[in-house]
């Protein structure tokens, strides 16, 4: 039984024109005839950092498989102006940095270098760039002296960072991460939340983390059951109880 | 070891090297024609795809069932893998299995690497798939039958193409190794089969539709269920030879010529092994070595440069 | 269970560790090429193989025994070359009557055995050798160069990288169907053996569905970087004189323990 929303207008986002990502109307449903997404529409501006959150199933993941045109829906989307297509393609997938939940699927490589390496070489970058930019990633995720590890070897933490860093090395307009912190012990969260605080990047992020996002992000978006059921100030919709109860979630 | 699950992966200094390299011939023709009809079947998802389901065949081996007294039934999964992935996909994971398990692990050797591809990864594909092919039209009860009978078939048919590889090679005494392998795999096929079925029939409940009739009839059609049979019937027709009349069959290779003097000679088993012209000196046979060694090298570039020609156009 | 079960690889900072990988892949396959060569008994020439072993052992610094230690892989397969030693050929040296059967030892039969046995012994030896010194990823990148398929190797490394997560999977359904099985002490445990089988055959086939499954995000997680069907990689290795030196020393090793072998 789907539950009846109504839209949020108690707000006012900052002034933005959507410069990064632009969603409009998204529908998708997947082969087997579940319906994923039922109208989605959202923008994102360069600089900001927004976490995205609802339970299991409403449509988080399918959303975020759309950013990089893995999934084709239904309506407009663009991201930097421009919109999925073909032609496309291969410079939205270096625009847009998708790291997925499971860092085992993401590092796929038997090495730390090769899998930091593999975005930039498969967008044609010379091979002095690569090597350049691997080492830049794996600075900034603070993990100088890890290109020769296996890959096998780390730990959760450091697979964590080192997914981040594959798609950093891509130089991405907008990093989108799904489930960064699920799994990790404290230690290892402190360290990512303290990671993506400093990344100056604008960013997506999915998490049942709300504590996370209370720290590091200053809007949130809540979905349920394929659709976006409010939009805004992370303070402001953490203080509706009622909201997050409707959605299964917790106020942390 | 982690894991040998059966006697079938030869070592390094067991078999002589003629049959090393035809067998090395033969695979590598196998394995190029399967990477480039896997990669038409399956496009850019061949490699993440062929990569995990050859990591899953490695750590499938790793399940074991106790059966009794303290032995345990292993899997080798050469004929789960032709029948859930096709017999060309089958064929490179297997390729890749059994190269890592040589290469990383010792368990097989490098030089015998080929004829240990081809008896655990081909002839298990043709056996397994060429079996279950011909009745993937039938009900689901006929179909795991077939599955299990061809998963046990394709563990003896290999037993078999490894004693005959030992002896031929003068490492083994036909009338010794043949019953050795072929009773101490009667047994292993068991479990083989009876994990295959089961596989098989868990992947049809709960994902039908990996198993659907259409993709079976696209990964090969005649030409396998004809591969299956031959080799089927081969090994059924040589099973009694050897094992009731070794010297039968023994006498049968020397009259076509295929076995020069027993064994005698075993590391010179072959005639072509030496160089006429030369003489049956050592010079030779190292010539003859060493022209073997550079047919295979020959073949291989000209394998290799083919396949990116392919790509490329 | 753990992952690190599966390393082969030993780190020193040894001359060997450091030659390129190609030269050794091609060293090591010259020289199991050149033991399948040698003749049965050339003892002198067998002598010359393990002395260079154990030269390369001590260069490896791995310790002079370090791959006799780790050499009794292959052992249990030297029984299916027993029966070399009752060749009909060549001089009976006894006569043991096992009531069924005479088996008569000959002495050309024992010289092909124990040939058979040393060949083997050496070439495992040599392969350990191999893969302890050079990690696994830079030996697929030596296959790479030596003009394996791009598709195999790519394969290969896969299969390196899942093999670790697939088999923590595979640890996890035993354990699970451990903790599940506990029998009372003096009865038997777990059904027949039928049952048995098709439990391990549904743990193969569920491995399979979460295997196939993951293989689809793998191939997500490639195109969202980029990945269009051909796979690209950096060519670090560039073989210095050195390597192309060692790689000569090696032939003319060969020649030499040939020569060794075949003339006498």
């Amino acid at each position: 039984m789907p539950i009846e929303h109504e839209t949020l207008t108690n707000f006012v986002l900052p002034e933005c024109d959507g410069d990064v990502l632009q969603m409009h109307d998204l529908h998708f449903a997947y082969p087997d005839g579940h319906v994923a997404l039922r109208g989605v529409s959202l923008s994102i501006c360069e600089g900001e950092k927004v976490a995205l959150v609802g339970p299991n199933g409403a449509g988080k993941s399918t959303l975020m498989l759309h950013l990089n045109g893995i999934l084709k829906g239904e309506g407009d989307l663009t991201i930097a102006g421009l919109s999925i297509t073909e032609d496309h393609l291969p410079v939205i997938r270096a625009m847009v940095g998708l790291v997925f939940q499971n860092p085992d699927d993401q590092l796929f490589s038997p090495t730390v270098f090769d899998d930091i390496a593999f975005g930039p070489l498969h967008m044609g970058v010379p091979e002095d760039e690569v090597r350049q930019r691997v080492s830049d990633a794996l600075a900034a995720v603070q993990m100088k002296d890890f290109g020769d590890r296996l890959s096998h070897h780390l730990s959760m933490g450091q697979k964590k960072r080192i997914a981040i860093a594959t798609v950093l090395a891509m130089r991405p307009g907008i990093l989108v991460l799904d489930e960064p912190s699920a799994g990790l012990d404290p230690r290892a969260r402190r360290l990512l939340i303290e990671l993506l605080r400093q990344l100056p990047i604008t960013m997506l992020v999915s998490t049942h983390d709300l504590r996370m996002v209370q720290e590091l992000f200053p809007r949130m978006i809540i979905m349920d059951e394929g659709q976006v059921v409010a939009d805004g100030d992370t303070d402001e919709l953490m203080a509706d109880i009622a909201l997050l109860t409707a959605h299964g979630l917790e106020q942390p | 070891m982690l894991n040998s699950p059966a006697p079938l992966h030869i070592p390094d200094g067991f078999l002589n090297l003629v049959i090393s390299l035809v067998f090395w011939a033969a695979t590598i023709l196998m394995v190029s024609l399967a990477i480039s009809r896997t990669n038409k079947a399956l496009g850019e998802k061949q490699i993440p795809l062929m990569g995990v389901m050859a990591a899953f065949i490695f750590a499938a081996q790793m399940l074991n069932f106790p059966v009794a007294g303290g032995t345990s039934g292993h899997f080798l999964g050469g004929a789960l893998a032709a029948i859930v992935l096709g017999p060309w996909a089958g064929i490179l994971v297997m390729t890749a299995v059994v190269s890592v398990q040589a290469v990383l692990f010792q368990d097989g050797g490098l030089l015998v690497m080929g004829a240990n591809i081809f008896n655990m990864g081909i002839l298990t594909a043709m056996v397994g798939f060429g079996l279950y092919r011909l009745v993937a039209n039938g009900n689901r009860g006929l179909r795991l039958a077939t599955a299990g009978a061809a998963a046990w078939l394709a563990t003896m048919a290999a037993a078999l193409l490894t004693a005959l590889q030992l002896w031929l090679s003068g490492t083994s005494r036909l009338e010794i190794v043949f019953p050795a392998m072929m009773g101490v795999h009667a047994l292993i096929g068991i479990g083989e089969a009876l994990i295959t079925v089961a596989a098989i029939g868990f992947i049809e409940q709960t994902r039908p539709d990996l198993l659907s009739i259409e993709k079976t009839a696209d990964s090969g059609g005649r030409g396998w269920v004809i591969a299956g049979l031959v080799v089927t019937l081969l090994a059924v027709l040589i099973s009694p030879l050897a094992s009731g009349d070794p010297d039968g069959l023994e006498r049968v290779a020397d009259n076509i010529g295929f076995l020069d003097r027993g064994l005698d000679a075993p590391y010179q088993l072959l005639p072509d092994y030496t160089i006429p012209f030369l003489g049956e000196t050592a010079i030779s046979t190292i010539v003859a070595g060493v022209v073997g060694a550079l047919v295979v090298f020959g073949l291989l570039i000209l394998v290799g440069r083919n396949l990116r020609r392919g790509r490329d156009a | 269970m753990h992952a690190h079960a599966f390393d082969q690889y030993l780190y020193r900072d040894s001359f060997l560790h450091r030659l390129d990988p190609r030269v050794k892949v091609v060293g090591v396959l010259a020289l199991i090429l050149s033991n399948a060569l040698l003749p049965d008994g050339s003892w002198a020439a067998f002598a010359l193989v393990w002395l260079a072993l154990l030269v390369a052992n001590d260069l490896s610094r791995l310790g002079l025994w370090f791959t006799l230690r780790r050499s009794f892989v292959a052992l249990p397969f030297a029984l299916v070359a027993v029966s070399a030693i009752f060749s009909p050929n060549g001089t009976p040296l006894a006569e043991w009557d096992l009531g069924v059967v005479t088996l008569v030892p000959t002495n050309l039969g024992v010289i092909r055995f124990v040939s058979i046995l040393v060949r083997s012994w050496l070439s495992v030896q040599m392969a350990i050798l191999l893969v302890a010194t050079t990690q696994f990823p830079d030996l697929i990148h030596a296959f790479e160069h030596l003009r394996v398929p791009r598709v195999l190797t790519t394969t290969i490394a896969f299969l390196y990288r899942y093999m670790f997560v697939l088999t923590d999977e595979v640890f996890r359904l035993i354990r699970a169907r451990e903790a599940r099985s506990a029998g009372l002490p003096g009865k038997k445990r777990g059904g027949s053996v039928l049952w048995r089988a098709r439990v391990t055959g549904s743990m193969a086939g569920q491995l399979f569905l979460r295997s196939y499954e993951r293989s689809e995000r793998i191939y997500n997680a490639m195109i969202a970087r980029g990945y269009t069907g051909h796979i690209r990689t950096l060519n670090p290795h560039i073989l210095t004189n050195r390597d192309w030196l060692v790689l000569w020393a090696v032939f003319v090793l060969i020649l030499v323990i040939q020569m060794v072998g075949w003339l006498r």
